[in-house]
């Protein structure tokens, strides 16, 4: 019979503190709206204030961009920013996969999105790029951000890219291209695990092949162009780009 | 504008490029020029603009020659610009479009936006001034005229005025701002600690909290973005907000899917709802959190995920393993296929033609050639043949 009393207990204190949950909520509500009449335009215009936004939140352990059904979003409006921003990732990164075999740089994906979304498009930063593609990664159809060089490779494929493949990411920044010399003798690796890695990045379309290079092959990533940044997406690209 | 050089825009040797932007057109203080489309180029030494029509024309100026740089919002009809006030060119430069101009600053104009990135990297590199650490095989020509050195000091003294004027302003709006949010995320942080409290609570009970009143909490953790720490999943991570979005996706997305062969992934299906949408859309995870519901709702759609981790929504009535069979003649036909082949002949994205032939390889049917020319498909003929 004691037990029983004690269960009781414990059922009254949770909905005790589901109610207060509930009004502080309330309350809560108010000092956002409170917030975003003052404050929603800095959010909008200042990319430097978006990031202490979203650092402190993730300091005390909340996703502003968990839900577009969340507070944040709702009162914000930093929710459709970011959701939006995430479609036109996705439809850049389809457009130019062939092109690049999944991969792109964060410079040449920020040109393009910038491009598409047109001269009078709020404008947007790399980090609210990367946030974006944060968020993407959930769908599961493989978005990845891969640290190079002092920028960011984004990958869009379900492909396997474990550390190996990274690091000859990593190495291939610098001039846009690598060969099995330069990863042998930089990360000392044996012929056989260089020749690996590089015949599964050309098998992913990620990496092409030059055999009429003086000396060796030389393995380039299209990612790493630089010319092919000024390149448009023509209309059968933005064709694929929208299923 | 008498302050840039012609280049050949070729990087020097120590010299390394910061940051690129399309769509910039350059303007003498307030003249526009026949500079209207370029790249705008900033390495570690230079500011370096291309005609994007006519690549032969190139010009540069070094960053020593920078004074400081101040933003121009955009305005209607107008792109976002960057103020760039110059030191006089140095009697030793090399020559340019301009011999002599009657302004001491120049605009970019970012037609095609940019300005935020390319102001907080051409800040940092003036800041940083590495090109005094890196020497370049070229000489950078630095203006070391006093005489233009005691003009340039009175004219500038009432333009520094203005910047530091301006900029303590900004600086009280941007503190008034950080400390309404610091007071903001206090009384968030409280959210989150009376949520941990609660679930700890519902762990303990295991039971005896009703089906309800998990639902409510689970509502409550959704408006503030705290992440569920109950791991105990009655409805995924389901709330009455994702039952109602999933019933609504069973309808919008009915005739895309019979028209796409009742299969899509769940990436083509975000970029589809949140297109129709507008406003008000779909996060990923609320995508992903209504579609775990499908099935339980007895919805005609469902989520399936496979082994490589894409996911995709299907009809009920879709079969994949059905789909395989066809796929098998398709590529019986052809000889063999690779994904990117069978996703043309069948009008399906290259994303599901793999999982397919995938598919097809598991149960049996196909065989794969993986070679650096790429991965084919073959009907299987060590097992119809053995």
């Amino acid at each position: 019979l004691p037990q029983a009393k004690y269960k009781e207990r414990g059922t009254v204190l949770a909905e005790d503190q589901l109610a207060q949950m509930s009004k502080q909520l309330d309350m809560f509500k108010t000092n956002l709206e409170e917030f975003a009449s003052k404050h929603k335009q800095e959010i909008r215009k200042n990319p430097e204030f978006r990031v202490q936004f979203q650092d402190m939140c993730a300091t005390i352990g909340v996703d502003p961009l968990a839900s577009g059904k969340g507070f944040w979003s709702e009162m914000l409006g930093v929710g459709d920013f970011y959701y939006e921003l995430g479609v036109q990732i996705v439809e850049v990164c389809l457009a130019l996969k062939h092109r690049n075999g999944g991969l792109i740089t964060l410079e040449e994906l920020h040109q393009q999105v910038l491009k598409g979304r047109g001269k009078f498009a709020q404008d947007v930063s790399q980090d609210d790029l990367l946030r974006a593609i944060k968020k993407l990664k959930v769908l599961g159809s493989g978005f990845g951000i891969i640290p190079v060089g002092g920028t960011y490779l984004i990958q869009s494929v379900p492909a396997e890219l474990n550390m190996d493949h990274t690091v000859v990411l990593q190495l291939a920044e610098k001039k846009g291209y690598v060969t099995v010399s330069e990863i042998k003798s930089s990360l000392k690796w044996e012929t056989e695990r260089a020749k690996q890695v590089l015949e599964h990045l050309l098998k992913e379309g990620m990496a092409w092949l030059d055999t009429q290079a003086a000396g060796e092959p030389q393995y380039w990533l299209p990612a790493l162009f630089t010319e092919l940044y000024s390149q448009e997406i023509t209309p059968e690209e933005a064709k694929e780009a929208i299923p | 504008m008498d302050r840039f050089s012609w280049t050949s825009g070729l990087l020097e040797l120590g010299e390394t490029l910061v940051v690129q932007q399309r769509g910039v057109r350059l303007c003498d203080g307030e003249e526009k020029l026949n500079f209207d489309r370029g790249v705008l180029l900033l390495s570690t030494h230079r500011l370096i603009w291309r005609d994007q029509k006519n690549h032969e024309c190139c010009i540069s100026i070094p960053l020593s020659q920078i004074v400081f740089i101040e933003e121009q919002a955009a305005g209607i009809g107008k792109s976002a610009k960057i103020v760039v006030h110059l030191h006089p060119a140095a009697s030793n430069k090399e020559p340019g479009p301009f011999q002599s101009s009657k302004y001491s600053y120049i605009k970019l104009s970012f037609k095609e936006h940019g300005q935020i990135e390319f102001y907080r990297r051409l800040s940092e590199e003036i800041t940083q001034r590495r090109w005094e650490n890196l020497p370049t095989g070229q000489t950078i020509q630095v203006n070391k005229d006093p005489q233009a050195g005691r003009i340039r000091a009175v004219g500038i003294v009432g333009i520094e005025r203005k910047l530091e004027e301006k900029r303590k302003e900004t600086d009280k709006n941007i503190s008034e701002a950080f400390e309404d949010l610091s007071k903001l995320m206090e009384k968030a942080k409280e959210m989150v600690e009376l949520s941990k409290s609660i679930a700890n609570k519902i762990k303990e009970k295991q039971g005896d909290i009703t089906e309800d009143e998990t639902i409510r909490f689970k509502s409550y953790l959704l408006s503030m973005g705290i992440a569920n720490p109950v791991t105990r999943e009655t409805h995924g991570s389901g709330t009455h907000y994702h039952m109602q979005l999933a019933k609504q996706l069973a309808g919008i997305l009915q005739t895309p899917l019979e028209e796409r062969g009742g299969i899509m992934s769940l990436t083509e299906v975000y970029c589809l709802v949140n297109r129709a949408r507008g406003l008000e859309l779909l996060s990923p995870e609320d995508l992903v959190n209504a579609c775990k519901m499908l099935e339980l709702l007895k919805l005609p759609l469902r989520l399936r995920i496979f082994d490589s981790g894409v996911m995709v929504i299907e009809l009920q009535s879709h079969n994949e393993e059905e789909m395989v069979a066809s796929a098998l003649e398709t590529v019986s036909e052809k000889g063999s296929l690779t994904a990117d082949e069978f996703a043309k002949l069948v009008g399906m994205s290259v994303l599901l033609a793999k999982e397919r032939l995938l598919l097809a390889e598991k149960m049996g049917h196909l065989c794969r050639d993986d070679s650096v020319e790429g991965l084919r498909f073959y009907p299987n003929l060590f097992l119809t043949q053995s």
